[in-house]
């Protein structure tokens, strides 16, 4: 490791590895640390990725790959199942990742490019230059250095702290971090292509349960739901137990994940003067559905990309850097994570019987033209005692 | 004061981004709690495992 570099990634994870990958293959002088003693363990995640999604970063390899998926369930709290077939399916299509193999392989992928990597590394602090981020203080097994950067990139995930060393305000409001808990269950019998949605304010308040298979008889069966919800006796890994017993009760669990989810709106800046912020730092997970691999990816790149460009024009202030704040934000991903925040506040007032309403209809509807906003119009025709809730959710994400 | 049930923490950080005073840090496996801790509870709500407990000064 040199003292000095273009660009400095912090975290080890898909937006960090992607974005020292991306630099170093622009010529930058790269460095990316990684506070755990391994990429990709822990694991923090229920692995799921669309097809399409993936492919714009990195061509399928069975190595990391442990389920393909061709389509879903949704299971309404009085059981009624929406099945949501290949052909309209839509992004339901997609893989179930081996996340310690493939996490291996994007990182190996940014070394391959030229970047230095160094593991059992953290951020300490940011070292600041004229009120500017201009590198990090790291800590390697105790012994402490300086590394000076142009950009330093942020991808230090959920529990994320650079950027709030750096001034930024980080702290996601306790409602919109799902808390999650999830087992790798063998033994079990499942539809191994199908991934399966459990809904219901008794079974997972405010989110849902997920079964993602891994394989022919093993699956992800996890939990996320908001903390306002929790209390002993009452926590996402009570609620799993009690699915698990109930629903799948000859699985044995081989790994117990636990972890929190930002649900929330991103960080209203993810810029300031020599930094980027990327991934889950920046809060850029889908807020209905929990996924943040490819918003990782997609961010951790084109940061990667402004950095660059900054870096070589010398001009790596806030406004400058400011080209990747707005880019992703009118990105289809950008777009994508403003509607699916309405329509998850929308989602976790609903009650069970409004639940097992839409479902039901939704179940009746032919969903081969299937897009958000057809969905809702038929739904509104099919229920009339849902007329408000659904006209202001179609007027907000229209 | 805040106590960390150490024999329970999954060290995931969940706790960490809720914190309204970045009082908490995750070191690897290892959660640290800063000083400025106000004891306001809700990383102990947000813990998926409930490791965190806010214990009446004695």
């Amino acid at each position: 490791m040199r003292s000095e570099y273009d660009l400095l990634v912090i975290g080890g994870g898909p937006g960090g590895a992607i974005a020292a990958k991306t630099a170093a293959e622009k010529g930058l002088n790269v460095c990316l640390i990684e506070k755990r003693p391994a990429i990709g363990a822990p694991v923090r995640c229920a692995e799921g990725i669309g097809r399409e999604l993936l492919e714009e970063f990195i061509e399928p390899d069975e190595r990391w790959i442990s389920s393909e998926i061709d389509g879903a369930k949704i299971i309404a709290p009085n059981g009624t199942a929406l099945v949501l077939e290949p052909q309209m399916a839509g992004n339901e299509v997609g893989y179930i990742l081996d996340r310690k193999v493939f996490d291996r392989e994007l990182v190996w992928q940014a070394a391959e490019a030229g970047s230095d990597v160094m593991v059992k590394t953290r951020a300490i602090s940011p070292l600041m230059k004229n009120g500017k981020v201009g590198g990090a203080h790291l800590e390697f097994c105790g012994i402490q250095r300086d590394v000076r950067a142009e950009v330093v990139i942020a991808a230090d995930g959920v529990e994320s702290k650079f950027a709030r060393w750096c001034g930024i305000d980080t702290t996601i409001p306790y409602r919109e971090l799902a808390t999650c808990a999830q087992y790798l269950l063998t033994n079990i019998d499942i539809e191994p292509r199908t991934t399966i949605f459990y809904l219901g304010n008794r079974i997972a308040p405010e989110g849902y349960v997920w079964v993602f298979p891994k394989g022919e008889r093993s699956a992800n069966v996890g939990i996320g739901i908001s903390p306002a919800d929790c209390g002993p006796g009452q926590r996402p890994r009570d609620l799993l137990d009690a699915f698990v017993k109930s629903n799948l009760p000859t699985g044995r669990p081989i790994e117990c994940v636990v972890g929190g989810v930002p649900v929330c709106e991103p960080l209203k800046s993810t810029v300031s003067d020599g930094l980027m912020i990327v991934g889950d730092a920046a809060r850029v997970s889908d807020p209905l559905t929990g996924g943040g691999i490819y918003n990782a990816m997609f961010t951790g790149k084109l940061a990667a990309e402004v950095a660059s460009e900054c870096i070589s024009r010398g001009d790596c202030s806030q406004k400058a850097l400011e080209k990747y704040d707005s880019g992703w934000r009118d990105s289809r991903m950008g777009k994508a994570l403003a509607r699916n925040y309405r329509i998850k506040e929308f989602f976790i007032k609903l009650s069970d019987e409004k639940l097992n309403l839409l479902v039901e209809s939704a179940a009746k509807i032919n969903l081969k033209e299937f897009s958000t906003l057809t969905l809702i119009k038929e739904l509104i025709v099919r229920n009339p005692s849902l007329l408000l809730e659904l006209k202001s959710l179609r007027d907000s994400i229209r | 004061m805040l106590v960390i049930h150490r024999e329970i923490c999954g060290y995931c950080g969940a706790c960490v981004s809720v914190c309204p005073e970045g009082a908490l840090e995750l070191i690897d496996a290892y959660l640290e709690v800063d000083d400025n801790c106000i004891s306001c509870g809700i990383c102990t709500r947000a813990c998926p495992l409930g490791a965190l407990e806010v214990k009446d000064e004695e």
